[in-house]
């Protein structure tokens, strides 16, 4: 039977993390990310796994790009400046197909900014962070129930595609104390394995499988451009537009099943205004969704649980149906621009920035600009 | 049956041809290497993985060396090795670097998996310079030696790698030149058994990226190392002045305290 229990957002992450397999943690001390580490300082003895405080952020996804190479399912967790010293490794992951699961809790910025407050503005870091050609699968949370499922998720999707997976939530997400249930089973998927006497673990297919460091298959791992076997082959640009070809394909073909979200508020249009949204924030709109709608107007909230590869259906759709789409966001304008790009004029976009002190926009005030808008 | 006499081909994988410069220092790196790896018992690398980042040295086992082996970005060869040795403490982990990648943008981890005495084997190829990216000054560049960013020389003191390691920690810290082969053999199969963080500093010629600014083929690189070179037990008896322009050669720390893995079974009760 499925138990249900009060944890914090952080604490909620260590357990779906543990659930979806993760035997290996490596992380140095950041606020607001500290409980994740300190839980799991605690709990990988319990399961079996291994637990590092590494000297840096570097050297922590490092441990967990080699623990991931030796076969243990590894995570990662920072906050901002963590996050951006943690870029380079980023691209190693993806660039030679690493499982492994980074998880942000975001705070204000830019540079040291507000350790202990909220903010939403490594939403373009997550996608764009490292330097070259790549596609970023990015999750948001927006409750301790979906700190648990989506870091489990997280697992799930980067062992599917061996491919590096970011969980962003935010200060106040990561902070808050809220009932979670635990389901009897949890999804998880292993990595493909290859046969015996395989040679090529990068290509030809979409995603090749993944041998683990010591078991004879004599795997040379290179964050250079590099051929199916991989060894490093840069003379030839084939191979570098063939590799990254697969790589950055293996998301895209896959973005429909990666997209994850939720409607709230009207279901069916036309509608006066909807809002678009993630983490923290879409908890001040499922209110605001409320107040509009006892005012007379017809709204609706789109909530991304998946920001990359970006959502393009369900805001095309809902954009298809709204007058006016707000996007609320915790930073001077991110979302708001990729909403812009993929509504592609169907809908009016207006952005609603809010930063610093990691103060969420109340249900009043998204109300009032609504309504402002609507009634102008 | 006698075993089949050392060949470096046989530890090689097959259909490539190393990188390195004619007359550069990595040569007899891999030869002394592997055949401390020979010596040992060893009849070919399973069992090893081994990491390397950016630099000449790098290249050392990445893809030649038949076996396991991952390729970081610059400094971070350390780290994932120790991810991997912790993730599976049976394999034997090795990382090669150079000077630039283990003790200028790496030192803070080189510096850690000492005091931690991260079950590793460090080789550390110093040819006091950045080689790949054309010889520019390192954190272990001579006081005073020219460099492509030090043109009216280096003014900076260098880093004394494995005398710090030593101080950190390190189950063992050595230090030889390509000019001490058999020393290095022993060096190696020392750094290749036992617990703990095991470190070999081998200073190594750049013929074509530092010797050439210096006025020195590989051979007379090899004679100023060969006469350069004073024991550490020596050198103890010697003043800074004296020692400025010596290489201090031999171990710098030798002991069995329990590694990191030790560390952590005892505090797992596993």
């Amino acid at each position: 039977m499925p138990k249900s229990y009060l944890w914090q957002g952080n604490v909620a992450c260590v357990e779906g993390a543990i659930a979806a397999g993760c035997r290996f943690f490596a992380g140095y001390p950041i606020t607001p990310a500290n409980e994740i580490s300190e839980h799991m300082a605690k709990r990988m003895p319990e399961v079996g796994g291994i637990f590092i405080q590494m000297e840096d952020e570097m050297a922590s996804l490092a441990a967990v790009i080699g623990a991931s190479w030796a076969g243990l399912k590894a995570m990662t967790a920072t906050s901002g400046p963590g996050f951006s010293l943690m870029q380079e490794l980023i691209g190693y992951a993806f660039f030679t197909e690493t499982p492994c699961v980074i998880v942000n809790v975001m705070r204000v910025g830019p540079s040291t900014g507000q350790a202990t407050r909220a903010a939403q503005g490594d939403l373009m870091q997550a996608r764009w962070g490292t330097h070259g050609d790549y596609e970023a699968v990015v999750l948001a949370p927006n409750s301790p129930q979906e700190m648990f499922d989506l870091t489990a998720r997280a697992f799930d999707i980067s062992e599917r595609l061996r491919t590096p997976v970011v969980v962003l939530s935010d200060e106040v997400v990561g902070h808050m104390y809220e009932n979670v249930v635990v389901p009897d089973e949890v999804k998880t998927s292993e990595r493909p394995r290859p046969e015996k006497g395989r040679m090529e673990f990068f290509g030809p297919e979409e995603v090749p499988p993944m041998p683990r460091l010591g078991d004879g298959f004599k795997v040379p791992v290179t964050g250079s451009t590099h051929d199916e076997k991989g060894i490093r082959f840069t003379r030839d640009p084939e191979v570098h537009r063939r590799l990254i070809k697969r790589l950055v394909g293996k998301i895209r073909s896959h973005a429909k099943e990666l997209w994850d979200w939720e409607v709230k508020g009207h279901a069916e249009g036309p509608l006066d205004v909807a809002f678009i949204s993630f983490g923290s924030v879409s908890r001040s709109v499922e209110e605001a969704i409320d107040v509009l709608n006892s005012e007379g107007l017809k709204v609706a909230g789109l909530r991304l649980k998946t920001l990359w590869p970006f959502p393009e259906g369900p805001v095309v759709e809902i954009a298809s149906k709204s007058k006016f789409i707000i996007v609320p966001e915790l930073n001077m304008g991110q979302l708001v621009r990729e909403v812009e790009r993929a509504s592609a004029g169907r809908a009016q976009v207006v952005g609603y920035s809010k930063v610093g002190g990691g103060e969420l926009p109340t249900p009043e005030e998204l109300a009032d600009f609504a309504l402002g808008l609507v009634r102008r | 049956m006698s075993r089949p006499a050392f060949s470096v081909r046989k530890y090689l994988r097959s259909g490539l041809k190393l990188p390195f410069c004619p007359g550069c220092g990595c040569y007899t790196v891999i030869n002394c290497f592997l055949r401390a790896i020979y010596e040992l018992g060893h009849d070919d690398l399973s069992g090893f993985v081994f990491c390397s980042g950016i630099g000449c040295a790098a290249w050392i086992p990445s893809p030649y060396f038949d076996a396991d082996s991952v390729h970081t970005p610059h400094g971070r060869a350390i780290p994932v090795a120790t991810g991997i040795k912790l993730a599976r403490p049976e394999l034997s982990v090795v990382v090669f670097g150079g000077d630039g990648d283990i003790a200028g943008i790496g030192c803070g981890h080189l510096i850690h998996a000492a005091r931690r005495n991260a079950d590793i084997t460090v080789i550390m190829v110093n040819n006091m310079v950045y080689g790949m990216t054309g010889g520019q000054v390192a954190p272990t560049t001579p006081l005073g030696a020219r460099t492509t960013t030090t043109p009216m020389g280096s003014f900076e003191r260098p880093l004394d790698v494995a005398r710090v390691v030593a101080a950190c920690g390190a189950n063992y810290s050595a230090r030889w030149t390509t000019a001490h082969r058999e020393e290095l053999v022993q060096a190696f199969e020392r750094a290749l058994t036992g617990r703990g963080f095991r470190f070999v500093e081998v200073v190594s010629q750049c013929p074509t990226n530092f010797g050439r600014r210096l006025g020195m083929d590989a051979k007379a690189m090899l004679e100023w190392f060969r006469k350069a070179a004073v024991p550490v037990e020596e050198a103890a008896k010697m003043g800074p002045e004296v020692l400025r322009d010596r290489i201090v050669v031999g171990v710098f720390a030798d002991r069995d305290e329990p590694g990191l893995l030790d560390r952590l079974r005892e505090a797992y009760g596993r």
